[in-house]
C-alpha cells in the first residue's frame, strides 16, 4: 500500500492513497534523502489519510512517498527488556546513541531486542498438548526472574503442540517451538512476539478484585492513602511539588517484582539521574542491581511529539506483558498530562472541534482506557498478577479544575494531590492529608488513619482560627490538638527522601511506629500552659524524628538475607519442575500474607531490630508512661543533635 | 537555477501563502518586496500552497512579489569569528560589521540522546548570595526568572552574565528595548566581556517573527561550542515575548487556541528550546537563564506556569530582589553538598529563621505581643535583608558563608539556629559568638542588639 503526501504542517502530513488503508496503521514517510519516518494513521476521510509523524518533519515534500503497513504500532516483547532504556517507539537509546551518536537524529530505527543475545531456553509444553494465546512454552532466566516464552497473545483458538525445541541456547528469533492450528497448518513460535501497543492484552481469565495492599515505603501513602496491587492512583501537582521525586522514591522501594518507568514529556535530567542513577542501586529487598527489575521508556519533553502520545502506550504494554508471567508490576507514568497536551496538539491540527481548555472531546475516554489497562487478573493457569498504574498530573496553574485532572479522578482508586502549601514548607512528600483520598483498603486498619485525619482536620481548623484570635485566645484543648496534628504531621507524614534509612519504612515498621504515634496522641496530657506543652509536644517530635532515623536492621544485616522479609520476587531465581511451577510465582506473596495473619507480637518485633532503634524506643515508651513529663531536661539537648536541616531537604 | 515563484495567494499577518512546488517543510525562503528581501520559513504545505512566515512582515507585500526558496532550513554560521559580535533576529549583523564567513549549522537540531548527557554535577558561582547559597546555579541547568515589568531583570541577567565563569556568553534578546540592549552591551563591554560574548538581539522595534528565531540562534550557536568543549552561558530575555509571537502566529494560522490564546503546543516549543540545556558527555556544556515576565504577576499564566513545569527550578524576582521562598533550584543537591560542609546546614537554617521571622512581622502587624524570640527573629530578619538578601551584595560563595556565620552569630544562640553540633563547633565565629551577646557591636548596630536580646 503506497500514497503520495499532499500537505504537511507541524508533526501532521496528510497523505493521498490508493486502495485500503487500516486505520492506527504505521506509515513511513520517505524523505528525499532517504530517511524513513514512521507515523500512524489517524484519520481516513476518503482519499486521504492524515498521519501523525512521529519525528520532526523537517525537510518533507509534497508529493513525497508513504508506504502503508497492515499491522497497527506495535512493540516487540521477548527476554531481555528488563534494564532497557527504551524511547516512545521501544527504540533502545544506548544503542541508537552508538550508531547515531549525541542526537536523536530522525529515521533511524533499532529493533527493540538484542537479537545476537543467546538465552537458555528449558521446554515445559509436551508434545501433543492443547494450548491456547498466553499458555507456557517453557522459561528462560532473566536476570532474577523466570521468563516464561508464551503462545503468542494475538494468536486466536486452540492449538496442539507439534514441537518443541530441546534445552539449549537459542536466539529470541530462533523457532522454539512449532504449534499446529484446527486446519492443520504449522505456526513457528519464536521467542519474541509483536503486540500492538494500543490494545489490552487479554491472554488471562477474568479481572479480580484488587484488594492486595502495595506497600510503596511511603509512610503518608500506605498508612492514609493506600495504593493496591492492581489498581490505580494519581499524583497531581503543581510545579515543584515533588511529583517526580515521589515517583522516583516509589521505584526504587515499592514492594513489587517489575517497575516500568514511562518518562513522558518530562525533564531530560531527570530520566538521566534515574538512568545513571539505577544501575549502581541495589534493591534493598533482592540485593541485586535495581535496574534489573526495571524497564525506562523515555520521551522527553524535547523529543516530538506523536512519539509521546506512543510512549505511555508502550509502557503499559510492557507491564501488561511481565504480568502474563505471574508478576506483579507498577507503571509509573511521569506524566500523563504532558500525553493529553500530544493529544490535544494533535487534535489541533486535526481541527477537530474542541472540548475544555481546547482538549478534544475524547480525552476522557482515552484517559480511561489507559487507567483501565491496570488490574489484578487470574491468568489461564490461575496465576494471579496485576499491573498497577501510577500518574502524575502537572494541572496548569496548579489548579485541579482542570480537564486531566479531572478526567483521571473520575478512573482512579487514589488520589495523591500535592499541594504548593506543604511543599512550599518544605513539608515532603506535598501530600495533601486533607485532600487526598482513597478507595483502597491498607496496611494500617481504616479506622485507625480515619482518627489520624480527623485529628489533622481539627489541627488545621485551630491554626486558622489562631490567625484571628492569636495564641493568647486559643484554649488550652484546641491548642493541644493542634500541636498533636503537628507532632504527627512532622513525624509520620514527612519523610526525608534523602535519609537512606527515612526514605522507606517496611510494612512491619510503619505498623509499629503508627501504634507508638496513636499511643502519643491518646494521651491526655492534661497540659497547663501553653509553653508547657509545646515543649513537651516538641520533645515527643524530636524522639520520634530520630527514631524515623535509626536503622531498622542491626547493622550489617540486609533485608533480603533476613527470613521475616518476604517479599523476594516471587521466589522464582531457580528454575522450577515443569508443571510444577503453576502457582508457585506466587509463593512469596502467600506467605506475606499469612504473616499479616498471625500479627507478631510487639516483643518478636522488636527483637532483632537495631540497637539505635530499641534505645530510642525505650525513650519513647518511658516518654508515653510519664505522660512527657520526664526527660524535659535532656530535650533540650538532643534538639541540637538532630537538626531539623535534614527534612528541609527536597 | 533556483526558481522564482511569483503567484501569492494569500496575505494575512505575518503569513503569506504562495503557490510553490518542490518545497519542503521547514524550508527556508526570500521574499524580494519593494522594500528589499526579507528571510521567510515555511510553515505549512498544502498541495501547491504554500504557507510562508515572513521575517520582516507582510506589510509592503504585494500579490506580486517574488518568493525564491532556498532548499534549506534556518542556518546560523558558526566560527569564533561570532565572538564580540552582535546578530539581530535573521543572523544579520546588527553592528555594522560584516557578514560571519563560515560553515552553517542547521538551527533547531534534534533532541539530544539522554544516553548522552551527564549527571551535572558543577556549580557556576554568580557571586550572588541569593544564588550561590540558596539556590546554586549549575552547570546545564535551565533556570527561569519570573519577575514583572519593572523589575531589574535584565539588571541581574547581565550581572550573572558577567560573574559566571563559562567560556562563551550567548545573549537572546527578545523584544528588548533598544535602551535596555545598550544597556547590556555597554556593561558586557565595561566588564572586558565582549571577546567572548555573542549577542542575538530582536529589540521591540523589529518584525514579530524575528523574535522567534532568537532562542534557535542562540541555542544552535551554544550547541557547537558545547560540543567543541566550551563550558557556555545563554542568557535569554523575555521568553514571554517569545510565547506571544507564537501565539500571534498561530492565530493567523488559524490553529485553536487552548489557554488564553496561546497554542496547545506552548509546552512542546518551550521545551524543545529549554530543553537545549545540556552537559555532554565527554563535551562541553550549555546553560541557560531566561527572564520570563509574568503579565500581572500572575505565575499561572500559560507562560510561566508552561516554563516552571519545563525548567530545573526557578528564581523569583520581586521588590528588587530574589525571593527566598518560592525560589528554588532542582539540582543545587547536586552541588552544594561539595562545596563547604557548612553549606547546606547555613542554607536551610538561614531560610528556615528567615521564614520564622515573617511569621514574627505577621504577628507585629496584627499587633500580638513580641516574644524574646520574636525580636530576635525580628533584628535577624533586617541583618539578613540588608546584608545577604540584597542584590547589590557581590561577594564568592565562602565569603557570602561566613557572612551568614556572622549573622548568626550576632542574633542567635548556637543551639537556637537548629544546625547540626559538629558543624557549629567548626564554623561557629569564636570571637564574638560563643560568648553571648555582649561582644557583638562590631557586627551589629546598636539598636539591633538592644532588640535581638531585649528580655
Amino acid at each position: 500500500m503506497t500514497g503520495k503526501i499532499v500537505a504537511c504542517f507541524g508533526n501532521m502530513v496528510i497523505a493521498e492513497i490508493d486502495g485500503r488503508v487500516v486505520q492506527n496503521a504505521v506509515g513511513t514517510c520517505h524523505r528525499q534523502d532517504g530517511a524513513e519516518l514512521l507515523s500512524e494513521v489517524i484519520r481516513v476521510r476518503g482519499k486521504l489519510a492524515d498521519l501523525q509523524v512521529f519525528e520532526e518533519t523537517r525537510g518533507l515534500k509534497v508529493g513525497d512517498k508513504v508506504t502503508f503497513r497492515d499491522e497497527m504500532l506495535s512493540v516487540t516483547l521477548g527476554p531481555g527488556l528488563l534494564g532497557q532504556i527504551y524511547d516512545g517507539l521501544q527504540n533502545p537509546l544506548p544503542e541508537l546513541a552508538d550508531a547515531v551518536g549525541y542526537f536523536l537524529e530522525p529515521g533511524h530505527y533499532i529493533h527493540g531486542l538484542n537479537t545476537e543475545a543467546k538465552w537458555a531456553f528449558t521446554p515445559t509444553a509436551e508434545t501433543g498438548a492443547t494450548v491456547r494465546a498466553g499458555d507456557v512454552l517453557g522459561f528462560v532466566p532473566e536476570g532474577m526472574f523466570t521468563h516464561q516464552i508464551m503462545v503468542p497473545f494475538a494468536w486466536r483458538g486452540e492449538y496442539k503442540v507439534a514441537s518443541v525445541a530441546k534445552a539449549g541456547e537459542y536466539t529470541v528469533a530462533d523457532t522454539i517451538a512449532t504449534l499446529t492450528d484446527a486446519d492443520g497448518n504449522e505456526h513457528p513460535v519464536t521467542m519474541q512476539q509483536d503486540w500492538p501497543v494500543k490494545r489490552e492484552m487479554s491472554a488471562f481469565k477474568r479481572r479480580l478484585m484488587p484488594s492486595d495492599p502495595l506497600v510503596t515505603r511511603v509512610r503518608i501513602i500506605d498508612t492514609m492513602f493506600p495504593v493496591v496491587r492492581g489498581g490505580t492512583y494519581c499524583i497531581p501537582g503543581p510545579f515543584g511539588a515533588g511529583k517526580t521525586v515521589l515517583q522516583q522514591i516509589t521505584s526504587r522501594h515499592a514492594e513489587i517484582d517489575v517497575v516500568v518507568l514511562t518518562a513522558c514529556g518530562e525533564r531530560a535530567g531527570e530520566v538521566v539521574e534515574t538512568i545513571r542513577e539505577f544501575p549502581e542501586l541495589t534493591d534493598p529487598r533482592t540485593g541485586k542491581s535495581l535496574m534489573e527489575r526495571t524497564i525506562i521508556v523515555c520521551n522527553t519533553s524535547a523529543m516530538p511529539v506523536a512519539a509521546r502520545d506512543a510512549s505511555v502506550y508502550t509502557g503499559v504494554t510492557l507491564a501488561e506483558y511481565y504480568r502474563q508471567m505471574g508478576l506483579d508490576v507498577l507503571l509509573l507514568a511521569d506524566s500523563t498530562s504532558r500525553w493529553a497536551q500530544a493529544m490535544r496538539e494533535i487534535s489541533g491540527r486535526l481541527e477537530e472541534i474542541p472540548g475544555e481548555e481546547a482538549y478534544p472531546a475524547y480525552l476522557e475516554s482515552r484517559i480511561a482506557d489507559f487507567y483501565e489497562r491496570a488490574g489484578a487478573v487470574e491468568l489461564n493457569d490461575g496465576r494471579t498478577a496485576s499491573v498497577t498504574v501510577g500518574g502524575t498530573v502537572s494541572p496548569a496553574g496548579g489548579n485541579f479544575e482542570e480537564p486531566v485532572t479531572q478526567g483521571t479522578l473520575k478512573v482512579v482508586g487514589a488520589f495523591h494531590g500535592l499541594s504548593r502549601e506543604r511543599s512550599d514548607a518544605r513539608r515532603y512528600p506535598a501530600i495533601d492529608p486533607l485532600d487526598s483520598w482513597s478507595q483502597y483498603t491498607g496496611i494500617i486498619d481504616a479506622k485507625k488513619a480515619g482518627r489520624v485525619r480527623a485529628l489533622l482536620r481539627r489541627g488545621n481548623e485551630v491554626r486558622q482560627m489562631m490567625t484571628v484570635v492569636g495564641e493568647e485566645g486559643t484554649p488550652i484543648d484546641d491548642f493541644t490538638a493542634m500541636l498533636k496534628a503537628e507532632f504527627v504531621d512532622s513525624v509520620y507524614l514527612q519523610q526525608n527522601a534523602f535519609d537512606p534509612v527515612d526514605a522507606a519504612t517496611p510494612r512491619e515498621r510503619q505498623e509499629f511506629v503508627f501504634g507508638k504515634v496513636l499511643d502519643v496522641v491518646d494521651l491526655d496530657f492534661g497540659f497547663e500552659n501553653k509553653d508547657d506543652a509545646r515543649k513537651v509536644m516538641f520533645r515527643a517530635t524530636d524522639l520520634f524524628r530520630n527514631w524515623n532515623y535509626a536503622p531498622w536492621l542491626p547493622e550489617g544485616t540486609n533485608e533480603h538475607e533476613t527470613e521475616e522479609e518476604t517479599t523476594t520476587p516471587n521466589g522464582q531465581a531457580q528454575p522450577q519442575e515443569p508443571g510444577a511451577d503453576q502457582g508457585d510465582q506466587k509463593q512469596g506473596e502467600g506467605e506475606n500474607e499469612g504473616g499479616k495473619d498471625q500479627t507478631r507480637s510487639e516483643e518478636e518485633i522488636v527483637e532483632g531490630r537495631s540497637e539505635e532503634f530499641k534505645r530510642i524506643l525505650g525513650e519513647i515508651e518511658a516518654f508515653i508512661a510519664a505522660k512527657g513529663r520526664t526527660g524535659a531536661q535532656e530535650s533540650d539537648e538532643s534538639k541540637q543533635a538532630e537538626p531539623q536541616e535534614a527534612t528541609a531537604a527536597e | 537555477m533556483r526558481k522564482y515563484y511569483d503567484e501569492i495567494t494569500r496575505i494575512a499577518g505575518n503569513v503569506v501563502t504562495v503557490r510553490a512546488e518542490g518545497v519542503s517543510y521547514d524550508e527556508l525562503a526570500v521574499i524580494t518586496t519593494d522594500r528589499g528581501p526579507s528571510l521567510a520559513q515555511v510553515i505549512r504545505l498544502e498541495a501547491d500552497q504554500v504557507s510562508l512566515q515572513i521575517f520582516a512582515g507582510t506589510s509592503g507585500v504585494s500579490t506580486g512579489d517574488k518568493v525564491r526558496f532556498l532548499g534549506r532550513p534556518m542556518q546560523v554560521p558558526f566560527s569564533d569569528d561570532l565572538l564580540g559580535r552582535v546578530f539581530d533576529g535573521s543572523g544579520r549583523p546588527r553592528d555594522g560589521k560584516p557578514e560571519v564567513e563560515a560553515d552553517n549549522v542547521d538551527i533547531g537540531s534534534p533532541a539530544v540522546n539522554p544516553i548522552r548527557r551527564r549527571m551535572p554535577d558543577h556549580m557556576i558561582e554568580t557571586r550572588i548570595p541569593m544564588i550561590d547559597i540558596f539556590n546554586s546555579l549549575v552547570e546545564s541547568q535551565k533556570l527561569p526568572i519570573f519577575s514583572v515589568a519593572g523589575e531589574p531583570y535584565n539588571e541581574v541577567l547581565a550581572r550573572v552574565g558577567l560573574q559566571a565563569d563559562a567560556d562563551v556568553i550567548i545573549l537572546g534578546g527578545m523584544g528588548l528595548r533598544h535602551d535596555d540592549y545598550l544597556k547590556f552591551r555597554n556593561r558586557f563591554e565595561e566588564g572586558g566581556m565582549l571577546g567572548r560574548t555573542i549577542m542575538f538581539v530582536h529589540t521591540a522595534a523589529d518584525p514579530t517573527v524575528e523574535t522567534l528565531m532568537v532562542p534557535d540562534l542562540c541555542l544552535a550557536v551554544g550547541e557547537q561550542y558545547a560540543l567543541a568543549g566550551k563550558r557556555v552561558l545563554v542568557l535569554l530575555t523575555d521568553m514571554t515575548a517569545f510565547a506571544d509571537a507564537l501565539k500571534e502566529i498561530a492565530i493567523t494560522m488559524e490553529q485553536i487556541p487552548s489557554n488564553r490564546g496561546y497554542p496547545g503546543d506552548l509546552y512542546t516549543q518551550m521545551a524543545r528550546r529549554y530543553e537545549k540545556a545540556v552537559d555532554f558527555d565527554e563535551a562541553g556544556s550549555m546553560t541557560v537563564l531566561a527572564c520570563v515576565t509574568m503579565p500581572g504577576d500572575d505565575v499561572t499564566h500559560p507562560v510561566p506556569d508552561n516554563t516552571g513545569y519545563i525548567t530545573e527550578g526557578q528564581l523569583y524576582l520581586r521588590n528588587g530582589r530574589i525571593e527566598p521562598f518560592g525560589s528554588l533550584s532542582r539540582l543545587k543537591q547536586q552541588v552544594n553538598g561539595d562545596t563547604r560542609d557548612d553549606h547546606r546546614a547555613i542554607m536551610n537554617a538561614c531560610i528556615r529563621l528567615y521564614a520564622d521571622c515573617t511569621e514574627s512581622r505577621e504577628k507585629r502587624d496584627m499587633g500580638f505581643e513580641m516574644s524574646a524570640w520574636d525580636n530576635k527573629l525580628l533584628a535577624y530578619g533586617e541583618m539578613f535583608e540588608d546584608r545577604i538578601l540584597d542584590l547589590n551584595v557581590n561577594i564568592p560563595l565562602f565569603d557570602a558563608l561566613d557572612r551568614c556565620w556572622d549573622i548568626l552569630a550576632a542574633c542567635f544562640e548556637p543551639q537556637e539556629t537548629g544546625i547540626r553540633r559538629n558543624i557549629i563547633d567548626k564554623h561557629w565565629p569564636k570571637d564574638i559568638g560563643s560568648q553571648g551577646p555582649d561582644n557583638q557591636e562590631q557586627e551589629t548596630s546598636e539598636t539591633e542588639t538592644q532588640t535581638a536580646h531585649a528580655e
